[in-house]
Formats: structure tokens, sequence, C-alpha cells
């Protein structure tokens, strides 16, 4: 569905990404291991067209999207739960889910999608009429989730989703992910640096070090790996 | 008491003005952080449009009414579309670059079309028809409110509640409002950010074109400079109401009108321009973000 070919991603002089390939198949989750400013967020903003490569290839579903604009990328189907979640802070709650299906013109999907996501998330429901800017941290990562769902995405790039989140909030995300992956069929880009949790849901993982694929394999054989359970699973 | 009336009704015309102006500034640094030095000019190539509009209409035998709408819809694209290619020029292709760049590239538009006018135009002051007509009914209050106040305050309320109604509740609007508190989340929910701000540069620049026809017709008199002056108060608002805030550009307008026109009516008409800078300085002092900037972080 989704390939990466070689690509090579900079910011100004400073190349973070190097001959970065990755695949990810029609209706999988996948996730995408590494530490801190290993380049996972750049290689999810290089997929979107916010920090295109300077050289390689994307391709998702047959079709080049390398040098699309963002909102063309968006409209073909490839939506983003961003790192730090960017809720609209001044949007309402509301606004910030009608602002998630922005390129869609059909009012009763969107209708239908809107009861969806405020059935997922009840709390939401509660909220919508507050300011984004005023909910606390798990809700707005349930508001990036259900703004990203109101997209009807093909392929959701969630980035570090568990990040400054409570443990029970956390279950409660990654299981919510799982449905949308079960239910929807939607294929899914899972960035984590919770290498557990991530490990558990997905079905294959890449491992990045110093903006390099160093490693892919299924999730089995990740989670028995012996480097992985060093560096990432602190066993 | 008719007095304070006249004076209270000019400072709301004045402030009308400087608000529709402003409004402008406030709504293109709320997107792109730039302070468009240009968009004084575009409010005198507003002006100088419907002049010219007039001109011919008047020589056709248009009546007054239709000459003002005619030449307010004509200064309106105009100067829009002066916006929109000042953008495209001088601006989108510094976006990314260091803050100083695209400030550097507002001051240099800003004298080009000053000079462009002087040269295209003329240097003197150059006289501009009345467009606004006596209002009748108006005439037993006729000692504090004048029709042209009373045209300008008019205008500049409708096209308020418009401008609110566009940006609260119209998808552009969210999207303007979306694009002004986070870019990069704004392209990622698919909005054409490029197209966001163009449009912002439209709608800024089409109600500095309004205040222009206004202002023409009740001054009387415009040359290439008058968007200079205008520009700097207009700012002047914008700041005093907190820059990036929408109502605050209309407070601070109104504020800075009220100020010039009850201090020149009770102090010395001398000093006008020094009593808004009085206040300028006043507000940066006490509330450093403006009288509605609740931070930095405040925008659309
Ligand atoms: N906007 C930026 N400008 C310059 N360098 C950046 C920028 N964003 C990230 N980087 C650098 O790129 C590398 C990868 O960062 P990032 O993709 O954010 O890593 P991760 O998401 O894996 O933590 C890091 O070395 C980081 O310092
Ligand atoms: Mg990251």
């Amino acid at each position: 569905m989704l390939k990466l070919e070689k690509i090579n991603t900079f910011y100004g002089p400073i190349q973070a990404l190097f001959d970065v390939s990755i695949e990810v198949n029609q209706g999988e989750i996948i996730t995408l291991l590494g530490a801190n400013g290993a380049g996972k967020t750049t290689t999810l903003m290089s997929i979107c067209g916010v920090v295109p490569p300077l050289s390689g290839k994307i391709i998702f579903e047959g079709k080049e999207i390398t040098g699309l604009s963002t909102d063309k990328i968006v409209s073909m189907g490839i939506v983003q739960v961003p790192e730090g979640r960017l809720i609209f802070p001044r949007l309402t709650v509301l606004e910030n889910l009608e602002m998630g299906a922005y390129l869609r013109r059909d009012k009763k999907g969107i209708k239908k999608d809107l009861e969806y996501v405020f059935n997922i998330f009840p709390i939401l429901a509660e909220r919508k009429n507050q300011k984004g800017g005023t909910l606390s941290g798990g809700e707005q990562q349930m508001l990036a989730i259900a703004r990203a769902l109101m997209a009807r995405p093909k392929l959701l790039l969630m980035d570090e989703p568990s990040l400054g989140l409570a443990p029970l909030i956390i279950q409660q995300i990654f299981d919510i992910i799982k449905m949308i992956n079960k239910e929807n069929k939607t294929t899914i880009f899972l960035v984590e640096q919770n290498a557990h949790q991530a490990l558990k849901i997905a079905h294959r993982g890449y491992v990045m070090e110093n903006g390099r694929i160093v490693m892919q394999d299924s999730t089995e054989n990740l989670l028995n790996n012996e480097d992985i359970k060093k560096a990432y699973l602190g066993l | 008491m008719d007095y304070f009336f006249e004076l209270f009704f000019s400072g709301l015309s004045k402030g009308s003005i400087y608000a529709l102006i402003a409004l402008g500034y406030t709504m293109v640094y709320g997107i792109i952080e730039l302070i468009n030095f240009a968009h004084g000019e575009i409010y005198m190539i507003g002006a100088f449009t419907a002049l010219i509009i007039s001109g011919i209409l008047t020589i056709l035998g248009f009546n007054k009414i239709s000459i003002l709408i005619l030449a307010t819809i004509g200064a309106v694209i105009y100067s829009s579309a002066y916006g929109f290619t000042v953008e495209k020029i001088a601006y989108k292709p510094l976006r990314g670059s260091s803050r100083l760049s695209p400030l550097i590239s507002a001051i240099g538009m800003s004298i080009f079309l000053q000079n462009y006018v002087l040269l295209a135009q003329t240097p003197n002051f150059v006289s501009f028809p009345e467009l606004i007509p006596e209002i009748k009914w108006l005439e037993p209050y006729s000692s504090f409110l004048g029709s042209t106040d009373f045209v300008i305050i008019v205008t500049t309320a409708i096209v308020l509640v418009l401008l609110t109604i566009l940006i609260k509740f119209t998808k552009i609007g969210k999207a303007m409002r979306a694009t002004a508190q986070n870019q990069v989340m704004a392209a990622l929910v698919g909005v054409n950010v490029d197209k966001i701000i163009s449009v912002t540069f439209i709608i800024g620049s089409g109600l500095a074109a309004i205040g222009g026809v206004l202002i023409g017709s009740h001054v009387g008199q415009i040359n290439f400079y008058i968007g200079f002056i205008a520009g700097i108060k207009a700012f002047t608002a914008a700041v005093l109401g907190g820059i990036g805030s929408i109502p605050g550009a209309v407070l601070g307008g109104l504020v800075l009108g009220w100020t010039e026109s009850f201090g020149t009516g009770y102090i010395s008409s001398d000093y006008e321009d020094v009593f808004a800078f009085c206040l300028l300085v006043l507000i940066l002092i006490f509330r450093p973000a403006g009288i509605l900037g609740e931070s930095t972080q405040q925008k659309v």
C-alpha cells in the first residue's frame, strides 16, 4: 500500500534520514521503533510532504506521491496523528473534529462519523463545546485520534500516541488503535518509543537508529531478539 | 452635550476606518506573523481606484448611490488583486527564511507602491468626489452626526458582522483560524495553506479598500502618501488591541479614533498624532500584548 524507497531527508544542511526503505501492506499495523532523535517523526513528515525527501521515492497505492503538497497527500487518504497531538487550541472540540473532515463533502457521512467517534470517546461528546486547549493530555490525544478518523483515512500514521500519558490511558489508546485496525480495516503506521505496547498490537516492525533502518522483522521475532530486548524492552 | 456627541461620532467614524485597515494587519500577522508594511498602500490604491471609477461613471451619468457602490466594488476587487499579488511576489518566496527578510521586503513593497502611484498618477493632492449622499432624515441630528460619518459607521458595522460570520461559521473561516493556530496541523488535515494565506491577503486588502473609499469621500482629497499615515495609525490600532486578534483590531481602532477625536476636541488639535502615540506607549507599558491580546500565542 505504502512504499518508501531509499528516501533521504534533510533539515537544511543536516541529513536526518539515510536511504530509508519501508513497506506497509494493506490492512496491517506496522510499527517503527527507535530512540529519541532517530528520525521517526521525520519519516512521517516526509510521507506527508511536510518535510519532503530530497531523493528517493514514496509510492502510495501504486502512485508516486513524492513532492506532492501535503493537502494533496492527505486527500489521497494518508492522515497523521502527529507527535504532540497538535490540537487547534482555540477551536472547540467539535470544530477540531470538523477540521478533521475538512476535505470531505458528504455531510451525512460526516455526521455519522461524528457519532461514531463520540461513541468511541464519550468524553469528547461531553466536552464538544470546550476549546481544544483546555483538554487534558489524554483527552487531547483522544481528540487527535478522533480528528484523524473524521477524515476516513486509508492509512493512519500515528506518532507516539502514548507519549506523556498515564498508564491506564495508554492501555485505552492502544486498545482503540487495535480496534480501528480491526473494525475499519484501516492500515496503521505506528511510531512508538513504548516498544512493549507497540509490539503487542503490531504485525511487523522496523527499528531505526540515527536516521537508518537497522532491522525489520515480524513482531514475534523482534520480541525475541536479544538486541531489541536490551535496547527497547529494558529486559 | 452636542459637542460631546459630535466628538463621539467623529471619533467613531475615524476609528471605524482605522479598524477596517487594522483588520488587514492583524489577520495577516495572525497567519504568517508578518507586519505587512505595504498594507497602507493597498488602502491608498483602493482610494485611487474608486476615484478613477467614479470619474468615469460620473461622465457616463450614473447617480451618486450607484457610483458609490460600483466604485467601492471596483476598489475592493482591484486592491484585493494587489494584495494577492504583493503576497505572491514579495512574501511567499521568502517564507521559511528569517523573520527579517519578509519585513524588509514589505517595506520595499510599500515604497515601491507609493512611488508607482506617484509616477502613474500625480504627486499632488487630487480632489475626491463626494460619493456619500446627504441623508435627509439625519438632518435633525446634523449638529453632531453628519451623513458621511453615519455611512462610514454603518458600513463598517455591516462589514464587521459579515466578517465575523465568515470567520466563525464558514468552512474557509475555520480553515483560516486553524491555519493561524497551527500551520503544519492545518496542512495535515488537508488545508491548502497557500490558498488560505492568499485568501487572508485578499480579505484584508478588500477591507482596506472599503476604508479607502469611505475616507476619500469624507476628507475630499487623496494623494499617494495617504496610505503611509493611515497605515501607521491602523498599525497602532492593531497593536493597541493586541496584534493577531480580530476583535482587538476593531477595539483598537475605535479607542484610537476616540482618543484623537476627544483629544483634539477638548485639549488641542495641534497634538492629534501625539495622543495616538501616547496612548500606544501607555498601553504597551501596562499591557504589552495589547488590550485583547492574551499573550504572544494569541492569534486569530
Ligand atoms: N525542524 C528541525 N530542524 C532541524 N533538525 C531537526 C528538526 N526536526 C528534527 N531534527 C533533527 O532530525 C533528527 C531526527 O529527529 P526526529 O525525526 O524528530 O526524531 P524522532 O521522532 O525519532 O525522535 C534529530 O537529530 C533532530 O535533531
Ligand atoms: Mg519524534
